[in-house]
């Protein structure tokens, strides 16, 4: 089975122009679009079953709680979760991160610690260790690039040693990068160290497998994998979860609150303090299931066609006046396209794109120590996901010429 | 719909490709400022010396898209051998231009705001006029004339 052809219909957003021109969206590394499926589920959801969840006995009541538990259940099945109970729910990716600095790191990590992470990671799994260190003064380790894009893991079991966890991206949102989880977690886990990976730019399109690629936490987003915004995912193992102590506190999170103190609910209601976002759970819900329903090899191998299309289309119309960063071998990496093109900032160049109704990135990508390690201030990105097309490509491939032109010296 | 040559007018252009006084003065004894837009990276450094009350030397030093770095360009231009006071003066007009009016609630309750206002001359800087219909690039056009401010305000 193949990704249909006309997946594209299946996205009321993709059927509308940008500037007169139909939309060609090459942004989903940002944020993916919306099928309709995700769409009426949640509107389905405000229309005819919205009330407050694990309260009340009245009927909607339980029908919400269902549609949420439910959408957990498919969540972890998605991943191969050993248990729906190891589903925390958060913002998104971002808060999933702080949610393990701040509970789990808090506990773990002290003036005698380390903790490793690599040159190509987001901001979302930098910044809150740095925030972390500030108060307990451990140690944070940068797993350096090496070549074509890829991690150099030469120095890894030196890089290791007293570390006690290791937080990697499985795939760099600017270069595209696949690295090697599972060949890492391995060595971490010799090391003494849990392993926590960044789930949010693979998840959405390749098969993921928590017990396979053997990590301890994934942290991983909604909005990019064709749910809504405003939710994300904190998997761990349950027995890490067990023995964390609760992130924020509030309703929902406590089995007894007495003037002496409370006691904490059990996974993952512990970690989940407050009304949920329900309608964005169940509309993630909605979303595994069409990634289900097209299948998630499906999904990685249009992807891989598509982006071999891509390098191999760009080079042919504009040779060595373009560079894409990151992997040249497609194997070993996304459809996440880091363009620098001529001279042309970034900047200017996702203008001219836009007049052709073309949506790439221009910007540092939330990874400045990557930017810094490759000697740019920025990068034009576009990125593609399972209803992108061989017209889309060819649509950017012709713009970036008019964009040479303008701004040729 | 504004199209491209509202905004990459052949004069910005011309100003990115062959920016003014590029460079940079050795600090100290030259003021020196640096401006960063943190969505897109651009970054402009100024040196800059003066003699108590005009700008003597300035220039550009930084990386950044044809609007921040033309904007850079022109500014340099346009101040140079200028007064702080005329300085701010251009500023606020070309602020202005780019829709940015400040201190405008303040100003509305200020007698003062009511009289006629000396439309200075922008020169070159005119041309940065259609940056204002696309205004996510507005940032980028004020990314040197607020490193300036801020440049003017240390050296006081």
């Amino acid at each position: 089975m193949t990704i249909p052809w006309n997946i594209k219909e299946q996205f009321p957003l993709l059927s509308r122009t940008v500037n007169d021109k139909p939309i060609v969206y090459l942004d989903s590394a940002a944020s993916s679009q919306k099928p309709e499926a995700v769409l009426s589920a949640m509107d389905t959801y405000y229309r005819q079953v919205n009330a407050n969840v694990h309260r009340g006995a009245y009927t909607i009541a339980a029908e919400a709680t269902e549609q949420m538990e439910t959408a957990r259940s498919d969540i972890a099945k998605f991943i191969n979760a050993y248990s729906a109970n190891e589903i925390i729910f958060t913002k998104n990716a971002t808060e999933a991160f702080n949610l393990v600095a701040r509970s789990w790191g808090v506990r773990n990590l002290g003036p005698d610690d380390a903790i490793l992470i690599t040159d190509m990671e987001h901001h979302a799994n930098i910044v809150p260790w740095q925030i972390l260190a500030e108060d307990r003064g451990f140690e944070i380790r940068w797993i350096p690039l090496g070549n074509d894009g890829t991690l150099d893991l030469t120095n890894l079991d030196k890089l290791l040693e007293g570390v006690k966890l290791c937080s990697v991206t499985a795939m760099s949102n600017v270069l595209g990068t696949l690295n090697p989880i599972r060949k890492i977690s391995d060595a971490a886990h010799a090391a003494g160290a849990l392993m926590l990976m960044d789930g949010s730019q693979y998840v959405p399109h390749l098969p993921t497998d928590v017990a396979d690629l053997d990590v301890d936490f994934m942290c991983f987003t909604g909005h990019k994998m064709c749910g809504p915004t405003g939710i994300g995912v904190l998997w761990a193992r349950a027995e890490i979860l067990d023995a964390m102590p609760p992130f924020l506190g509030g309703g929902e999170m406590i089995l007894d609150v007495k003037k002496s103190g409370f006691v904490a609910n059990e996974i993952p209601h512990k970690f989940e303090a407050g009304t949920p976002p329900i309608a964005e759970i169940i509309g993630l819900g909605a979303a595994v299931r069409f990634l289900d329903s097209l299948g998630m090899k499906n999904i990685r191998e249009h992807e891989i066609s598509l982006t071999k299309y891509a390098f191999m289309k760009l080079k042919e119309c504009h040779g060595d006046d373009i560079q894409i960063h990151g992997p040249s071998d497609i194997e070993k990496r996304g459809g996440v396209l880091s363009i620098a093109y001529k001279d042309v900032h970034p900047h200017d160049l996702s203008q001219v794109l836009d007049q052709h109704g073309i949506c790439v990135r221009a910007g540092h990508h939330c990874a400045k120590p990557l930017m810094r390690e490759l000697g740019v201030g920025a990068t034009a990105r576009a990125s593609l996901y399972l209803y992108n097309t061989e017209s889309d490509i060819d649509i950017l491939a012709e713009a970036l010429g008019e964009a040479g032109e303008l701004f040729a010296f | 719909m504004p199209g491209l040559e509202d905004l990459y007018r052949e004069i910005i252009l011309d100003h990115y490709r062959n920016p003014r006084n590029r460079g940079e003065l050795e600090s100290p004894p030259a003021h020196r400022s640096e401006g960063f837009n943190p969505l897109c990276g651009d970054e402009v450094v100024l040196t800059f010396t003066t003699d108590g009350t005009t700008i003597t030397d300035l220039k550009i030093g930084g990386q950044g898209c044809s609007i921040s770095q033309a904007s850079a360009s022109m500014m340099s231009a346009a101040v140079l051998g200028k007064s702080t006071a005329e300085i701010r003066e251009i500023t606020k007009t070309f602020k202005a231009m780019m829709s940015i009016h400040e201190g405008e609630m303040a100003a509305e309750s200020d007698d003062n705001a009511t009289l006629p206002q000396v439309e200075l001359p922008l020169g070159d800087l005119e041309a940065l006029r259609g940056v204002v219909k696309f205004p996510v690039r507005i940032k980028c056009a004020t990314l040197p004339w607020n490193a300036l401010l801020s440049g003017l305000d240390e050296a006081n």
